[in-house]
């Protein structure tokens, strides 16, 4: 601070300039039946290049996790030496890998254990954290402290070391195949990482609980859910689902750390994560066993960021 | 040339004038015209009303004036802004914070956003005496105590080390009146003083404001939407409507004769303490889109005067005596029917 | 207009045939209580349709992050009592910090009492649980200050009107809700077309208006109007007034009028009461109030109203309040306004002015209740 007084002019009353400007005539809206606020954000949506595009990735990428023998006639798991590091030919589109596996076919086959631990991990920690996060914000008092302290036990924890105990107490219990440790994985970022859901949930609950609207339906006699889901939810929903897109990289980042360290997924689960940690040693010699699953790691984040920030405006009616 | 504005000096023209100011806000939504063709002039001593509802252009005129405006989405497109006859839309941005600080003040509706929390009220007043005018910092903290004290804040010398939310709504806009004074300005903007206050410390604000720009002879200009401040403090009256002054008059015959339509329904649609009155009347309608202002006449949508001209003609000024203009095509009518 | 004149006439002559009878009935209540009676309107015959005695609403002052205590209360409302009949409105004027607002949400039930009784229509609204509560709902209703935050800005406008019928699924079959809706917005004056449409996309006033439909949406008896017109503009501050005056004769509505805005509660109010650091210093009908104001508060709020004339600047005597309110933690001993009031003797500190009839006139709450007119 320099000068008081420009620093008094730097806060001046609202001089947004949507303050200036009554009532704009809305085209969209004309007479008809009543709609609500899901369905004119769906009508919305679908008139979004951005979320064409991030739906049409996204729905590509489901296929290709769904039904991987659809792209790909080659075994991922089909280790042939005499290819070893190989670089991208007619035979084998990305190259092999070090122990002379198709990477393509390995790319393919990683999409659905990659989207899987992602999507489900994201999914499960915003429901989590929402959930805790909207209870906690709406009730406050003891129910709030009770919430946010236990949270802060599990925030505390060092994500790293948290899941390498959580995960070794798994593998303890004798777990096979590939959805169980799939679960484990998921289960275990999701405990770690749902405090900062329920923070940002919480917040804004609280914020959008004082609003005069909340006050108003109470004044109607509203019950506790209907506040929630009717009046808090849709206000509290956009900065969750803007974390739950970042957050959904940063899992699939981690289950490649922890497949790194040996405790995440393993064959025959093959994801995208453990071929980026396999690649890292060889980057200079053989880069294509770490570009072509970073590739699409980095398409599929930039996929759901994108779907999430479409969501999140068609979802705010000021910003249609 | 610099040195033209210093207290004490004989002004020739007026004060402060604005001349057919113009200003855009660019949106996502299309160019807002805010201001079209404003001008205003003060002087020393005087009291300029500048009565308007919300988003007739008022504040930003003012922010005009201080240079102070979002830029973007605001633009200024036109006209000119003279401090002593100096343009200070063409003047570099040093010799703008010059004046900003010792020629030209505001102060505005929300003292406590516009209050720094983290400082005490006295070192944010004491800041610009040592910066501006390289006061020791012994000597900033006396003057800081004798202004708080000029603002009748009682136990000035406890009060200067407090910050401001300790302060009460009334004292927090006298702790602003007070740091806006430091620097000796000669015209004071008031945006909306005492719109957040309640009627008593208003009566107390204003008769403050009003004390020290008589003891200062300071210009003042006062924005407000309340036609009562307006009519106990006011000289002249500029009345503004979609970005332009419609109606520029002494206090007295405005509201004794309305020169224009907009003021009179105005002054017809306020509730009245001295009686219990019926319907009221008022003005139907809303105010117009700035995106999208009504052609001819700002106001022809809204006004029962309105004829068919009213919507085509765009009405000039009319001059209606002294310094009396207004912007109606039936001004004259207006004034003469009483 | 001529409907609203017309009104006020006949009930003008109603209450000068009537004041036979309501001297009888005044005689015999005045042997149970001389405050009692003097609550009540001037109008007799109707019933009081809310009845709020001694009303007390504390905040307590909490300080520690993890294990907090209380250091204080909040007196915000501090012993209120008033009664509003049926089809009338009464005001409650004061300036910030009076608890006014408190008054509106322990009213609708949104903040529980601290102590002290509300009857509607005879019962107890605060002992109210479960299904008689959601009957109360349905006849108490609040109009909120602010347009901009009282509508949830992701819903439609049908969905905020149609929200009562929601929750009250027993008022309307669902096939009639949207119909039902169409025509509030219309009574409110909004273009039932428009249903579609967010708050943003409408001005303040239409805002209001749509708060006011809400609050219509289930025919109430009584709607707490909680500074309904302070933050539009002076044009469409006077189009929701009208509209509230008007949907009072149509609907016979009580209102209770809560505002800082003097002028704009005289307009609207049958009876006025005049709050000061939680509690009523003086009540009485708008002309007592108004033409005869008892109390020095009163006398100072009403001298401070800027007129809007400038022919009369420096002749109007305004009495000038020293300082602010006192923190209402803290409130001073024995009258309130005593710190500030330049008729304060040694009594007013020790004891408390009870709100009672003084000097043959309306209750007003001052040991030296004297009439003076401010108003020019």
């Amino acid at each position: 601070m320099t000068d008081p007084t420009t620093a008094a002019a730097g806060t001046a009353p609202d001089l947004g300039a949507s303050a200036y400007v009554t009532a704009p005539e809305h085209q969209m809206s004309g007479p008809g039946k009543p709609r609500s606020l899901w369905s004119d954000a769906w009508r919305d949506l679908r008139r979004r290049p951005l979320f064409i595009i991030a739906g049409a990735v996204i729905v590509l990428l489901a296929i290709i996790a769904i039904f991987p023998s659809w792209f790909t006639s080659v075994d991922p798991n089909h280790k042939d030496l005499s290819h070893s590091r190989e670089t991208p030919s007619g035979a084998a589109w990305f190259g092999y890998d070090l122990q002379g596996r198709d990477v393509y076919a390995r790319v393919v086959y990683g999409a659905r254990w990659t989207l899987l631990v992602g999507l489900s991990a994201s999914v499960l920690t915003v429901l989590i954290g929402a959930f805790f996060g909207i209870i906690a914000g709406y009730f406050g008092r003891w129910i709030d402290g009770l919430i946010s302290r236990i949270g802060e036990i599990f925030f505390g924890l060092p994500f790293v070391l948290g899941a390498i105990v959580i995960l070794n107490l798994v593998r303890n219990a004798e777990i096979r195949g590939a959805l169980p440790i799939v679960f484990a994985v998921v289960a275990s970022i999701a405990v770690l990482s749902w405090p900062v859901a329920m923070r940002i949930m919480r917040s804004a609950a609280i914020t959008a609980k004082q609003q005069d609207y909340v006050k108003a339906a109470r004044a109607l006699g509203a019950s506790a859910p209907r506040i929630i889901f009717k009046h808090l939810l849709p206000n509290c929903l956009a900065p969750v689902l803007v974390y739950g897109t970042i957050a959904l990289g940063a899992f699939i980042g981690a289950e490649a750390t922890l497949s790194f360290l040996g405790i995440g997924l393993r064959d025959p689960a093959v994801s995208w994560g453990v071929m980026i940690s396999d690649a890292r040693n060889y980057v200079r010699v053989a880069p294509h066993m770490l570009l072509f699953p970073a590739g699409f790691l980095t398409a599929t984040v930039l996929a759901f960021v994108m779907l999430g920030d479409a969501v999140r405006e068609a979802l705010d009616p000021k910003l249609r | 040339m610099a040195d033209s504005y210093e207290p004490g000096a004989v002004p020739d023209g007026p004060l402060l004038e604005v001349e057919d100011l113009y200003v855009e806000f660019r949106t996502r939504d299309g160019v807002a015209k805010v201001l079209n063709g404003v001008s205003y002039h003060v002087d020393a001593g005087e009291t300029l009303a500048v009565l308007g509802e919300s988003g007739s252009g008022k504040s930003v005129t003012a922010q005009a004036i201080m240079g102070i405006l979002d830029t973007p989405p605001a633009v200024v497109t036109g006209g000119e802004i003279r401090f002593h006859g100096e343009n200070l839309l063409a003047v570099g941005e040093e010799r703008r914070n010059e004046v900003r600080a010792e020629g030209v003040a505001i102060i505005f509706q929300d003292a406590l956003s516009a209050l720094n929390p983290v400082y005490t009220v006295g070192f944010q007043i004491e800041e610009q005496l040592r910066v501006r005018q390289g006061m020791s910092r012994r000597d900033a903290r006396d003057r800081a105590v004798e202004l708080l004290d000029l603002v009748r804040i009682p136990n000035a010398a406890r009060r200067v080390r407090q910050y401001p939310h300790e302060f009460s709504g009334g004292m927090r806009q006298r702790a602003m009146i007070a740091m806006s004074l430091a620097l000796d300005p000669e015209v004071l903007i008031a945006d909306e003083p005492t719109t957040a206050l309640d009627v008593t410390v208003q009566a107390q604000i204003m008769d403050l404001l009003k004390e020290i720009q008589v003891e200062r002879r300071m210009g003042l200009i006062l924005i407000t939407h309340d036609l009562g401040v307006v009519a106990e403090v006011a000289d002249r009256i500029a009345v503004m409507y979609a970005g332009r002054i419609v109606e520029h008059a002494d206090a007295v015959s405005l509201y004794r004769t309305p020169g224009h339509p907009y003021t009179a329904a105005l002054m017809d649609s306020l509730p009245r303490l001295d009686q219990k009155g019926s319907t009221l009347n008022t003005i139907k309608g809303l105010p117009p889109s700035l995106l999208n202002i009504p052609p001819g006449c700002p106001f022809h949508p809204r006004c029962p005067r309105a004829e068919d001209r009213c919507a085509v003609e765009v009405p000039p000024d009319h001059r209606l005596g002294l310094g009396r203009t207004s912007k109606c095509h039936f001004a004259e009518e207006l004034v003469s029917r009483v | 207009m001529s409907e609203r004149s017309l009104r006020s006439e006949k009930s003008g002559t109603e209450r000068s045939l009537r004041s036979e009878k309501s001297g009888t009935e005044r005689s015999l209540r005045s042997e149970k209580s001389g405050t009692e009676r003097s609550l009540r309107s001037e109008n007799p015959g109707t019933e009081p349709i809310l009845e709020v005695r001694d009303l007390v609403k504390h905040f307590p002052v909490r300080v520690g992050v993890l294990f907090k205590h209380t250091v204080g209360q909040v007196r915000a409302v501090d012993g209120v009592s008033f009664d509003l009949n049926k089809g009338e409105t009464l005001g409650v004027v004061g300036e910030s910090g009076c608890g006014k607002s408190t008054l509106a949400q322990v009213l609708m039930r949104l903040e529980p009492p601290t102590s002290g009784t509300a009857r509607f229509n005879g019962r107890d609204i605060f002992a109210m649980r479960g299904a008689e509560l959601r009957k109360l709902r349905r006849s108490i209703q609040i109009v909120l200050q602010d347009p901009y935050t009282s509508l949830n800005p992701r819903m439609t406008v049908g969905d905020i009107v149609g929200e009562p019928f929601e929750i009250h699924p027993e008022v309307a079959p669902k096939g009639s809700r949207a119909g039902k809706v169409r025509e509030l917005l219309d009574v409110v004056g909004l273009n039932p077309e428009h249903l579609n449409r967010y708050p943003h996309q409408f001005s303040g006033g239409q805002r209001q208006r749509i708060g006011i439909a809400r609050a219509l949406a289930l025919r109430p008896d009584v709607i707490i109007c909680d500074e309904p017109v302070s933050a539009l503009d002076v044009s469409i501050q006077a189009q929701v007034m009208n509209l509230l005056g008007d949907l009072q004769s149509e609907f016979g509505l009580s209102y209770v009028f809560i505002a800082h805005d003097l002028s704009v509660v005289r307009h609207l109010s049958d009876r006025v009461a005049v709050m000061y650091l939680g509690k009523v210093v003086e009540i009485g009908t708008e002309e007592e109030i108004y033409n005869h104001p008892m109390h020095p508060y009163t006398q100072a709020l009403l001298s401070a109203v800027p007129v809007a004339d400038p022919t009369v600047r420096g002749q109007r005597q305004v009495i000038r309040l020293e300082g602010d309110v006192p923190s209402p933690v803290d409130p001073p001993s024995g009258c309130r306004f005593r710190t500030r009031c330049w008729k304060a003797q040694e009594i007013c500190a020790q004891e408390v002015p009870e709100l009672e009839p003084r000097g043959g006139g309306h209750p007003s709450a001052c040991h030296f209740a004297e009439e003076r007119s401010v108003v020019p």
